[in-house]
């Protein structure tokens, strides 16, 4: 207690020191006058009294130092002083502060902001309990699984979860859930909400208490779904309802079924796919409510579901995978309906299922950004380390202008270590200034990659927050960085003898050779990191400039797409193609619309249907893949895909006539060899819907992209929408207009609403769609390039300090030479060599790490190869060109050093 | 850092809050030259080293001090004992009084070497 009281109080005193040194001095004073006041008295003379009482008191200052020690805290104090110091430096250097804050507050902020999406999207925890035992049950290998996959991660049907359910013994509750959007609104324009439709112990198995109300138990999920009841996310009971309690037990319109609201789940619990929320969540026995046709609980070619179960307690993710492997076959087995193709039901019957861990959540974001994150976060990575190179440079550069300085201190006493200290506590003040401002700017930065990342048809929920992650590895970097930067010329410029240093007059050992292989090693090695970003820049710039003006075969610019949801008309099956083709006859009266087709697939929307064929006559075991797609006529006019050969879909296709197919060059390609297709038939093989079926080729037409931009040209068959035995009660018509968009969207809807009040409507242009799948191309793209042309100014900067300061310290030299005749072009060529030999020095170590590197990036890449020599070739031009610049300037000051000068230099 | 952690320091701080004790407010001087007149000049001590010593003895709350004028009217800084340095110099002194009884003991010629 007392040594606290004490040590607080000498904390005080570091801020009253003046006053308390005043002090000190006139007791001190009033103690020597007394004394000598009593050597007086005892009858010395006036001097002997004095000397008398100052030998008594032990020196003044030994006096007032001693006191000054034990008066406040000489650690501290020297600290204080030390940061002191170091502010005053970095003050009086504004610009080379202002460039070490910055830059390093770019490489921390862009490391940080980055490390803080893929740490929210790869390494954050479900907010259930205990997230490390919940796991996913998916089929090991489902190659050769038959049906339609209707979400990203869709892992089972219906009856195939039932079965899981009932055999399982590996989890102590297993549940399944799929997602979906339901329409809030009873009539008119569509307002969706998305939704989870989830088995009765989905809540009860996560372990999620109800923020309000209940959550679902078994009894809300029963065959049937007498009573239909919903539970609400956080966020739309606040939407929707004002955060009111008295939503509970009201009526919720969802496709025009009441359900009864029961609950309100915590705020933190947005679903089980990272970076998604959703409004509300059904049980799965509302399947039973809609429409029989979308009834998807006796189907085994839909798969919908994600089954994940919470492992019993001691089971292991390896013996809940060998247990599920033990049940596969009778899972399987008895999942099986009636419409499963029966061709490929003993590759079904093969499957096994296993367990992933799933405490992570689903997460398609994680799936399709975090290669790219990581890619960035090398790139950021690598931009750092220009940085501390850099700042290492910059700094060297200090220490050799302060080694006088340094010098004189060691000559006057000071220890190597403290020298080194407050070398140190200047770095730490940069780092310490640099992470905070970096701190900062990720911040920013990664609610800017947020926005950047997500669209209006896919908004992104990350919840992107400082956490002490993020806050840890940026502090780390900052003081990795720190120590890189400041402690290796700190420990260079102290190494110096005082003697040595100062008989070497104004230029001390920094000169000498081994302080210019440091420097030099850290500019070729700015040089290699910076040829890398250059080269991952070009490479990556290159790659999206393929993507955007790679010819896909398609002309989308002035499209508009159209999803119509006709089954509030209740039409009956056999009336939809007629009124499919009113609608698109009705489009196409609106004034500047040139052309309108429906189609079962948007061409670069992912979506895919894919289907086994072979020529008539063939073995049908030889049969090749091939995409399919069903369109209305006028499909290749308005997508710009020319018509080669045959003829194109007419309105005289129909239901009665011959079911014939329109092929693409790829299709005839790969399954003619060439020969000349018209009139030949061939067959597809049967699906969940109908048995094998035979076509007759009609025309042909030119390739185009399928899926997406980055596939290839893939063989593609286009079948008469209207001969499609199951017209759907749902339409996709494209509009090609000459009126801009927004327009387009607009004159449509009013002829939707003319048309009938109860379709309900969603419009995407498709020049935006296309756009949006190329989000982290684009990001990847202008990130690198950015990063690049930051790791290339860096480099200019670093190699102008160096070349700078090999003028100055040979400024006598180069008088010496001009004198003996040479001339001022042979001195610039000898700083330009030098210039040179670090360059092609870094330029091939950088090289050949972008060679290496380059592999790992290679799956990004769209059009080019990761070796790329012209791409590498020009990155080193343009680097070469912006060091030659960057040197030339010191160099030519050299060369026009008047002889005389140079030798009086000094 | 400054503390000496020698007996010296130990002891002179006893001596100081004894002096204080018996003598009432008392400047630094006078406090040196009487521990100098008790020790019946046996230490010789630099007076230097008592105003450490007395810093340390403030800061922990046993001496507080203030500027007054001494006898002959001349400003200078008295010491005086808080009650947390009358309980102190107690106790110390109690503990002093054990050691050299302990020491004492140890050094008595014979009767330890039975």
């Amino acid at each position: 207690m007392k040594s606290l009281r004490a040590l607080l109080l000498r904390l005080g005193e570091l801020f009253r020191k003046e006053r308390r040194d005043a002090e000190l001095s006139s007791e001190l004073e009033s103690h020597l006058r007394m004394h000598i006041e009593d050597n007086l008295h005892a009858g010395m003379s006036h001097e002997e009294a004095r000397r008398l009482a100052l030998t008594k008191l032990g020196g003044i200052e030994q006096t007032k130092e001693n006191y000054r020690d034990r008066r406040g805290l000489p650690v501290l104090e020297v600290l204080l002083r030390d940061i002191q110091y170091a502010l005053r430096m970095l003050r009086k250097n504004p610009g080379f502060t202002a460039v070490a804050v910055l830059t390093l507050a770019l490489g921390i902020g862009a490391n940080s902001a980055i490390f803080q999406m893929l740490d929210a999207l790869t390494m954050a925890s479900l907010p259930v309990r205990n997230p490390q035992e919940i796991a996913e049950v998916k089929i090991a290998d489902r190659q050769g699984a038959r049906g339609s996959v209707e979400f990203w991660n869709a892992q089972a049907s219906y009856p195939l979860w039932e079965e899981i359910r009932r055999r399982q013994q590996s989890f102590s509750s297993i549940f399944a859930w799929s997602p979906g959007q339901y329409n809030l609104s009873p009539s008119g324009e569509a307002r969706w909400a998305s939704g989870l439709e989830v088995s009765g112990n989905f809540f009860s198995a996560l372990g999620i208490q109800p923020a309000l109300g209940r959550v679902f138990v078994d009894a809300d999920d029963q065959p049937g779904c007498n009573a239909p009841s919903v539970v609400l996310s956080n966020a739309f009971w606040q939407r929707e309802f004002a955060g009111s309690p008295s939503a509970i037990g009201k009526k919720l319109i969802l496709e025009r079924q009441p359900y009864e609201i029961i609950g309100v789940t915590p705020a933190n619990f947005t679903g089980l796919e990272v970076g998604k929320n959703f409004d509300v969540a059904i049980p799965l026995c509302s399947e039973s409510l809609g429409s029989a046709e979308d009834n998807r609980s006796n189907a085994s070619a839909e798969w919908w579901l994600v089954v994940m179960g919470r492992l019993k307690p001691g089971w292991t993710l390896e013996k809940a995978s060998e247990q599920l492997a033990l049940i596969s076959p009778g899972v399987f087995e008895s999942s099986l309906r009636p419409d499963y193709p029966r061709a490929s039901i003993p590759q079904y019957l093969k499957f096994k299922l296993t367990a992933i861990p799933a405490g992570g959540g689903l997460s398609q974001l994680r799936e399709s950004y975090s290669s790219s994150l990581w890619l960035l976060l090398a790139i950021t990575g690598v931009v750092l380390l220009i940085v501390c190179t850099n700042l290492a440079n910059l700094m060297l550069a200090r220490a050799s202008a302060r080694e006088r300085e340094l010098t004189v201190r060691t000559a006057l006493g000071a220890s190597r270590m403290r020298l080194i200290c407050q070398l140190l506590t200047e770095g730490l003040l940069l780092a310490g200034a640099g992470a905070a401002l970096g701190v900062w700017i990720a911040t920013i930065l990664s609610k800017l990659l947020l926005q950047f990342l997500a669209t209006e048809s896919s908004p992104i929920f990350l919840p992107l927050h400082l956490d002490w992650r993020t806050i840890a590895f940026a502090s780390s970097v900052a003081t990795g960085a720190c120590i890189l930067f400041s402690l290796a010329p700190a420990l260079r410029g102290t190494r110096v003898s005082p003697s040595a240093a100062l008989k070497s007059s104004g230029r001390g050992a920094t000169s000498g050779p081994a302080r210019f292989t440091l420097r030099r090693l850290l500019v070729v090695s700015q040089i290699a990191f910076s040829l890398m970003l250059l080269v991952g820049a070009l490479l990556f710039t290159r790659s999206f400039l393929n993507l955007t003006t790679d010819d896909t075969g398609l002309r989308w610019q002035g499209v508009v797409i159209s999803y119509l949801d006709l089954s509030r008309l209740n039409l009956p099956v056999e009336r939809r193609p007629l009124f499919k083709s009113e609608i698109v006859s009705n489009f196409q009266q609106i004034p500047g619309v040139e052309s309108v087709a429906e189609t079962s697939i948007i061409p670069l929307s992912n979506a895919s249907r894919t289907n086994k064929v072979w020529m008539d006559g063939s073995d049908p075991t030889q049969g090749t893949e091939s995409s399919f797609s069903s369109v209305g006529p006028g499909f290749f006019k308005t997508l710009g895909i020319g018509v080669l050969a045959g003829r194109d879909v007419l309105k005289s296709d129909s239901s009665s006539s011959l079911n014939v197919a329109i092929v693409n060059e790829s299709f005839v390609h790969q399954m003619l060899r060439g020969a000349s297709p018209l009139g030949l038939r061939f067959w597809r093989e049967a699906t969940p819907r109908d048995p094998e079926m035979r076509f007759e080729i009609v025309g042909v037409v030119k390739d185009s992209k399928y899926r997406n931009i980055r596939g290839k040209f893939t063989p593609i068959v286009y079948l008469p929408q209207a001969q499609d035995p199951h017209p759907a009660n749902f339409a996709q018509v494209l509009i090609r207009s000459t009126l801009p968009p927004a327009a387009t969207i607009a004159a449509v809807k009013s002829a939707v609403t003319r048309i009938s009040p109860d379709i309900t409507a969603t419009y995407e242009v498709f020049d935006t769609m296309v756009r949006d799948s190329l989000i982290t191309d684009r990001l990847v793209a202008w990130l690198s390039s950015f990063f690049g042309l930051l790791a290339v100014v860096l480099a200019a900067v670093g190699l102008y300090g160096v070349i700078a300061y090999v003028v100055a310290q040979r400024t006598n030299e180069v008088g010496i030479r001009m004198a003996l005749g040479a001339s001022g072009g042979e001195i610039l060529r000898m700083f330009l060599g030098e210039t040179a030999a670090l360059l092609s020095i870094g330029c091939v170590v950088g090289g050949l790490i972008s060679l290496a590197a380059g592999r790992a990036a290679a799956a990004l890449l769209y059009g080019l190869k990761s070796y790329d020599p012209l791409t590498f070739g020009l990155a080193a031009a343009l680097l070469a060109a912006v060091a030659i610049s960057a040197s030339f300037i010191p160099a030519r000051r050299a060369a026009r050093v008047d002889p005389m000068v140079a030798l009086r230099y000094e | 850092m400054g503390e000496r952690a020698d007996v010296w320091q130990g002891t002179l701080a006893l001596m100081v809050l004894k002096t204080l004790q018996a003598l009432g407010p008392l400047h630094g001087y006078g406090i040196a030259r009487r521990i100098e007149q008790t020790s019946g000049d046996l230490l010789a001590v630099n007076y230097g080293t008592l105003y450490p010593a007395l810093l340390k003895l403030e800061q922990e709350g046993y001496i507080s001090s203030e500027w007054g004028t001494s006898d002959n009217n001349r400003k200078a800084k008295y010491y005086k004992l808080t009650r947390a340095g009358r309980k102190q110099l107690e106790k110390e002194a109690r503990e002093w009084e054990q050691t050299t009884e302990i020491l004492a003991r140890f050094l008595a010629p014979g009767k330890e070497s039975a």
